[in-house]
């Protein structure tokens, strides 16, 4: 599969051309080109920005259909985390997992449960690991995707575990197959996701060859499928949760570090704030710090373009649920745990060189340095790059050209019509 | 044939990620065998605010449940440091639990206070460098 594969697809019809996405991404990955918007796939790191900001709803994430059940004999839904969130006056997340079954999965593992364990495997790991200090969370696609292309000397700090959703679909997998009998292909593990970069991560993982999830679908679209079922089954609740405070917790910013038990941590939101967080720790400003956990959404998985609710009330909601659940239900003397680790390194793709090698990076900076200079510095977009800066690193790379900054196509008019009134005058 | 049930539970203080199990064990049995809503919601969150206390402040300790025809009885039993100030303890608001445990919801300091509000009795009873023990009933309708 492509190397840069990317959730985020544009409708056009709907796209007005509008500088709000250009102007939005944190990589700077859009251009409007022909009046509509274009992602350079390599530098999009799936934040979903692009789509949470349109106006005109044009971007769309892209994740599987509901009827994507109908291809598995048997189906097994993972539910994050974030799911239980979504509801008003839920007292018991099995009055979710109850409904999940009857909407039609065979069975639910909650990704909650993988979740301590992964916090387990990773209190062990940072405790040993005193020398990646500051360690970073894996577990948001986008955050990895990030650091891959643009900090590359924090790749050493990222915890080579997976993250609780592929670990999920590995145990659901393995337990899927133990007691149907049937084989891999006929089982399908569909992880019902609050964003679109858990695509990106099940169909190009990072870190492993291959992911067992078979398919993600909507949170946003199992809602309401969801709801008429959870009104069934408040009376005839199955007892199928597996998971207790840590693994809730992990649906909202704070939970992943709060799995670590220590207070040594750090927990940011927001694209632009991890960023902001990854510009710091790059320049060694955190000392002391055991563990980072970076969300590219404000409010954690939660605030996923995906979700229903807002991301605060759904935080809410998920510290009622977990009030009295028990610290945690899953532990790893109690399971069998094989391929937890990452088996491929994460390597620094510099997708953002400007030159091939040193002599033509330096030609060419030299060379934005001169257009910028002759650029009005309005960043008004209508070139259709965000900044003046990004046009002028265009145009060196071969993909724009001087005269689609409007305010130099304008001089040129100008220049061009004198020049044809000297004719004029000249008869 | 005895006309009560009762049940032991041993709280490690080693592994904090197994506390909540002991209180989250006898919830699931008491709605098993058909007791009210009301009053299986009482004894879970009381007995879990002491269970999660004799791990966060008591190094652990034994708890032991005795459930008859008209109330469920527990008495949390630890080997801890001791409640030095009681009335202070049970004001709401004021904790000692650790940091590092705060961002899972921890630390508000309303631990014996909900104890005494979903308990129909309660009694602590402590000494210094000896330990702790807390008895609590819950009347089944």
């Amino acid at each position: 599969m492509d190397k840069f594969f990317t959730s985020v697809h544009l409708n056009e019809d709907l796209c007005k051309g509008c500088i709000n996405c250009i102007k939005r991404c944190p990589t700077q990955a859009i251009r409007v080109r022909n009046g509509k918007a274009v992602i350079t796939k390599k530098f999009c790191i799936d934040c979903g920005e692009c789509i949470r900001i349109c106006p005109h709803h044009a971007k769309e994430a892209t994740y599987d259909s509901l009827d994507v059940m109908e291809q598995y004999e048997y189906t097994v839904a993972l539910p994050a985390p974030s799911l239980y969130g979504q509801f008003n006056n839920l007292e018991d997340v099995n009055i979710v997992l109850t409904a999940l079954k009857k909407m039609g999965f065979d069975d639910v593992y909650e990704v909650s449960g993988a979740a301590e364990l992964v916090s387990e495997m990773s209190r062990k790991y940072v405790t040993e690991h005193k020398e990646k200090w500051p360690i970073i969370s894996t577990a948001c696609p986008s955050v990895v995707r990030l650091i891959r292309v643009r900090f590359p000397n924090l790749i050493e700090h990222l915890i080579p575990i997976s993250a609780p959703v592929d670990l999920a679909a590995k145990l659901a997998r393995k337990k899927a197959m133990k007691e149907t009998g049937l084989p891999k292909e006929k089982i399908g593990i569909i992880f019902i996701s609050p964003c679109p970069a858990k695509v990106t991560a099940a169909k190009t993982p990072l870190g492993f060859e291959q992911s067992e999830i078979d398919a993600v679908i909507a949170m946003k679209e199992v809602y309401p499928k969801l709801l008429p079922y959870m009104k069934q089954s408040i009376d005839h609740v199955e007892e199928l949760a597996i998971s207790g405070k840590i693994g809730i917790s992990w649906g909202s910013t704070g939970g992943e570090a709060g799995g670590l038990l220590t207070d040594n941590y750090l927990a940011a939101d927001g694209i632009e704030n991890v960023i902001r967080v990854l510009e710091d720790l790059e320049d060694q400003k955190f000392s002391q710090l055991e563990f980072i956990e970076l969300n590219a959404c404000a409010g954690g998985c939660v605030g996923g373009v995906l979700t229903v609710e807002n991301p605060y009330a759904a935080k809410v909601k998920l510290q009622r649920l977990r009030k009295y659940m028990p610290v945690a239900c899953n532990h790893v003397d109690d399971q069998v745990l094989e391929d937890v680790y990452w088996t491929d390194e994460v390597t620094y793709e510099p997708v953002f060189k400007i030159g091939i090698d040193m002599k033509e990076s330096i030609a060419k900076m030299a060379q934005v340095d001169e257009l910028c200079a002759k650029f009005p510095g309005l960043d008004c977009g209508s070139c259709g790059a965000p900044t003046c800066k990004a046009l002028a690193e265009d145009i060196a790379r071969g993909d724009a050209h001087e005269r689609d900054c409007i305010h130099i196509l304008r001089e040129y008019i100008h220049k061009l019509s004198d020049e044809i009134s000297m004719l004029d005058t000249k008869r | 044939m005895s006309d009560k049930i009762t049940l032991h539970y041993e709280v490690s203080p080693d592994d904090f990620t197994r506390a909540g199990e002991a209180s989250s064990n006898v919830k699931s049995k008491l709605k098993k065998m058909g007791v009210n809503p009301e009053a299986v919601r009482k004894v879970a969150i009381s007995m879990y605010e002491g269970e999660i206390n004799m791990v966060i402040h008591a190094l652990g300790g034994t708890i032991d449940v005795i459930i008859s025809q008209e109330d469920i009885e527990m008495i949390l039993k630890d080997k801890g440091p001791g409640i030095k100030d009681i009335d202070l303890a049970m004001q709401a608001g004021y904790s000692t639990a650790p940091d590092n445990i705060r961002s899972l919801g921890f630390g508000a300091g309303m631990g014996l206070p909900n104890m005494k509000k979903y308990s129909d009795e309660m009694e602590i009873e402590s000494e210094l460098g000896i330990g702790t023990t807390v008895t609590m009933k819950v009347k089944i309708i």
